[in-house]
């Protein structure tokens, strides 16, 4: 195929599927629990929230990324707390972080002399334009994060699975949920690399909903998952690549088509 | 012989609501006690202020000699509704080994010890066979099972169960009912249940919870104990086990 051609010879392009393959293994491991959790949405806004650190980074002129994290993790920590003490209120609080984080992006942005063609990037991705060094802070962060979930397997999956039974077991039930929702945050901001923020939402979630059709774990869920997102990023970017489409919005529609064409077959 | 619960005039309330006025319950070790009540009548509270997940607005409480939170690791619990979602994916044995959370290694996975208490502990609820069967392929019955294996995996010295057949058939029932009854002869237990005439074959002690509690040795219980218990003439089954 041309795109393997193409890979072969362009350094752009092995940063792209690199960065693919990085950002699927963290949303398959993480996204495993988000979706048996049942906190898609929650991931959803801190995703979109990610948008006012990003905007505020480039105004005050450090990295966008780093701008990402500090806002990802800050977003999950609030969220937490609302779900454990506000439990009434939780999708009204998100709804309102989305939105505010959102606009509060949109305002640095907009007062940021220059800056305003990067925001398709950080809405929509662009993984094309990873560069050698980004690389290298995504696979740190993925080292992070893969040896957290490795080291406090069983605890995550018991705080997800039975959390009156893990609290009664003596597990630190309230330090454990806000860990994971950190890790969700350090996969959201991998993934905005690649999909960007908006699309986010859809490389977390699907490639472990259609794994969770078809495993019987948590392990192989997992690891079917991982595997998953990362065919769909190689198959999205060739896609994108042959027939010259963004590729952030190629990788999830391939994923959705994916998706959908398994859970109707599943289900008839 | 020390107690293994002790409650010395125990009250608890939710907002203005009174649910249990000043409770005095003992429940010595080894024992078999069935909480009966009406719905609403705080069998479950009670239940989980031992537990440590309700603190009591007045009185004292004590489980195994300590703090209810202090003696957690070493009660076993199966509760009323399964607390989780059903088409979770995890196999029996995994849902077992969560027993062992709290006793086991902090990180990774399971140990070889972890794996050889969840299979003694499977063997004596009999579902070795359906170690790796996904959760929601099991029956009533069946889960039921699988919940008191991960409640005795750590070996507690008192088991909690909360009416853990009231999604089940009769004769199911009786199985995990003689179940206990065996359970009984090394850990102290405490059953809820709505089902006064059924447990009353099996328990030593009866408690008849409705705000207030009133215990009865098991061969004590009659129509009367029962109307005054429920408000009204409750058709009661006499019945023998032999």
């Amino acid at each position: 195929m041309e795109f393997i051609h193409a890979l072969a010879q362009h350094g752009f392009l092995q940063n792209a599927v690199v960065a693919g393959m990085l950002a699927s293994a963290a949303c398959g491991m993480v996204g495993t629990y988000v979706v048996v959790k049942r906190i898609g949405f929650l991931a959803g806004g801190i995703a979109h929230a990610v948008l006012g650190g990003m905007g505020a980074a480039l105004f005050f002129g450090f990295s966008p990324m780093l701008g990402a994290l500090i806002t990802a993790v800050v977003a999950a920590l609030i969220l937490g707390l609302v779900k454990l003490h506000a439990r009434e209120q939780e999708d009204i609080l998100i709804g309102a972080l989305w939105a505010a984080g959102m606009a509060a992006g949109i305002l640095f942005i907009a007062q940021t002399p220059g800056y305003q063609v990067g925001l398709m990037t950080y809405l929509f991705g662009n993984v094309l334009l990873v560069s050698t060094r980004q690389l290298w802070i995504m696979l740190s962060l993925n080292v992070v994060l893969i040896a957290t979930i490795v080291l406090f397997y069983k605890q995550f999956t018991a705080i997800s699975f039975d959390e009156e039974f893990a609290r009664l077991r003596g597990l630190p039930v309230t330090a454990l949920y806000l860990t994971l929702l950190c890790l969700t945050a350090v996969s959201v901001v991998l993934m905005i690399q690649v999909v960007g923020l908006i699309l986010v939402i859809a490389l977390l979630t699907l490639p472990a909903a259609i794994s969770q059709q078809f495993t019987h774990t948590m392990r192989s869920m997992m690891s079917l998952a991982v595997i998953l997102g990362m065919a769909f990023c190689f198959l999205g970017l060739g896609i994108s690549y042959s027939v010259d489409i963004p590729s952030g919005a190629t990788i999830i529609l391939v994923t959705t088509l994916v998706y959908l064409v398994v859970t109707v077959v599943r289900r008839s | 012989m020390r107690n293994a619960i002790e409650f010395s005039n125990v009250s608890f309330s939710y907002g203005d609501l009174l649910v249990l006025d000043s409770i005095d319950l003992e429940v010595a070790q080894n024992e078999f006690l069935g909480v009966v009540g009406p719905n609403a009548g705080g069998k479950s509270t009670l239940l989980k202020i031992v537990l440590g997940l309700l603190q009591p607005s007045r009185g004292r409480v004590r489980v195994l000699g300590t703090t209810p939170v202090k003696a957690r690791k070493r009660l076993g619990y199966v509760s009323q509704y399964p607390t989780f979602p059903r088409d979770f994916p995890i196999n029996v044995k995994q849902t077992v080994l969560m027993g062992r959370l709290g006793v086991t290694k902090s990180f990774g996975g399971y140990t070889g010890v972890d794996s050889d208490s969840a299979e003694q502990a499977m063997i004596e609820t009999e579902i070795l066979h359906l170690a790796s069967r996904r959760l929601n392929t099991l029956s009533g019955g069946q889960l039921q099972r699988v919940l008191v294996a991960r409640a005795l995996v750590c070996q507690p010295e008192l088991l909690l169960l909360d009416e853990p057949t009231s999604n089940i058939d009769a004769r199911i029932e009786s199985e995990i009912f003689d179940l206990l009854k065996q359970l009984n002869q090394r850990m102290t237990i405490v059953i809820v249940s709505h089902d006064i005439g059924f447990i009353s074959g099996y328990v030593d002690r009866v408690a008849c919870l409705n705000r207030t509690l009133v215990c009865h040795e098991t061969k004590a219980i009659d129509g009367k104990t029962v109307q005054d218990l429920y408000g009204s003439d409750v058709h009661m089954v006499t019945h023998h086990h032999g």
